[in-house]
């Protein structure tokens, strides 16, 4: 019963805070109704026995991810008024139910067709987070090395993507020499 | 009233039908980023409750991957958008609809 109630509220809470961050044009309230998304999403995990992916949820997604996106928002200055696609919204309606229909069948496909045996059972009498310990650290042991090698590559392209000529401060400098400096850019661009 | 597999597949499709028309209404490069965000998130719903309902853990374990995969693609996206920015002023998806050779 409460697991119903609970499920019902986050599931009202989640799609009205995503729909908003689709369709507002204000990228502050985008950026906020995703980052109350995330949380509510969390919920679920948390309602589904899922503990540790729950508080990875929390950590990752509204305190990491998030922290980036709002450096972005700040950077890109996009205060202003966000312009929108004005295209044709039948073609825009008739993929999106066609993409969701096609997901419900890849999840469905395999439950109607045939009866799926756990390959990694939940071991009784053992938290959540040791049961996933245990699963990662043997089961996948390769995938999770990869995926440190791929945040390691992450990092390193940040880093060398944003951090050319970081020491040109655009705050210290007159006028004149932010016209110059651009003027200079433009010729490198068009040469 | 039993909250069964069926209303969390039925609530992760209805999140990705939201991703996706975000995704294709958005112009702004840093809102279409947010839109992935979603769809990724849909996803992982889906992954976390099939994992609870068959009593089995690879779904957590994809949803680990998923996640990790989205914030290196956060912070690789957003430094190219931080240099085409610097190069053009502006990240309006319209802008780039031709390449530099």
């Amino acid at each position: 019963m409460f697991e119903a109630i609970a499920f019902y509220l986050f599931a009202f809470l989640t799609i009205s805070m995503f729909y908003i961050a689709v369709t507002t044009s204000q990228a502050l309230y985008a950026l906020s109704a995703i980052a109350a998304g995330m949380l509510f999403i969390s919920a679920f995990f948390f309602i589904l026995g899922a503990d540790f992916l729950g508080a990875v949820q929390i950590i990752v997604y509204s305190g990491a991810v998030m922290a980036l996106y709002a450096f972005g928002m700040m950077f890109f200055d996009t205060t202003r008024e966000v312009k929108e696609k004005h295209g044709n919204s039948m073609i825009v309606i008739g993929l999106s139910s066609l993409a969701a229909i096609m997901v419900v069948v890849i999840f469905a496909a395999p439950i109607v067709s045939s009866n799926i045996t756990a390959l990694y059972p939940v071991v009784d009498g053992v938290g959540n987070t040791q049961a996933v310990g245990m699963v990662l650290f043997t089961k996948y042991l390769v995938p999770f090395e990869v995926a440190a090698v791929m945040l390691l590559v992450a990092m390193i392209a940040g880093i060398v993507l944003a951090g050319k000529k970081m020491d040109l401060s655009l705050t210290l400098m007159s006028d004149a020499e932010i016209k110059d400096l651009r003027e200079d850019q433009n010729k490198k661009v068009l040469s | 009233m039993e909250i069964g597999l069926n209303h969390y597949l039925a609530l992760s499709a209805i999140l990705f039908a939201i991703g996706l028309i975000g995704v294709m209404r958005r112009k702004n490069l840093l809102l279409l980023f947010l839109a992935t965000e979603i769809l990724l998130n849909s996803v992982n719903v889906a992954f976390a409750a099939i994992s609870h309902y068959y009593g089995d853990l690879t779904g957590q374990m994809f949803a680990f991957f998923v996640i990790a995969i989205a914030a290196s693609e956060v912070a690789v996206g957003l430094g190219l958008l931080i240099v085409w920015h610097k190069r053009h002023g502006n990240i309006d998806l319209d802008n780039m609809s031709t390449m530099r050779g």
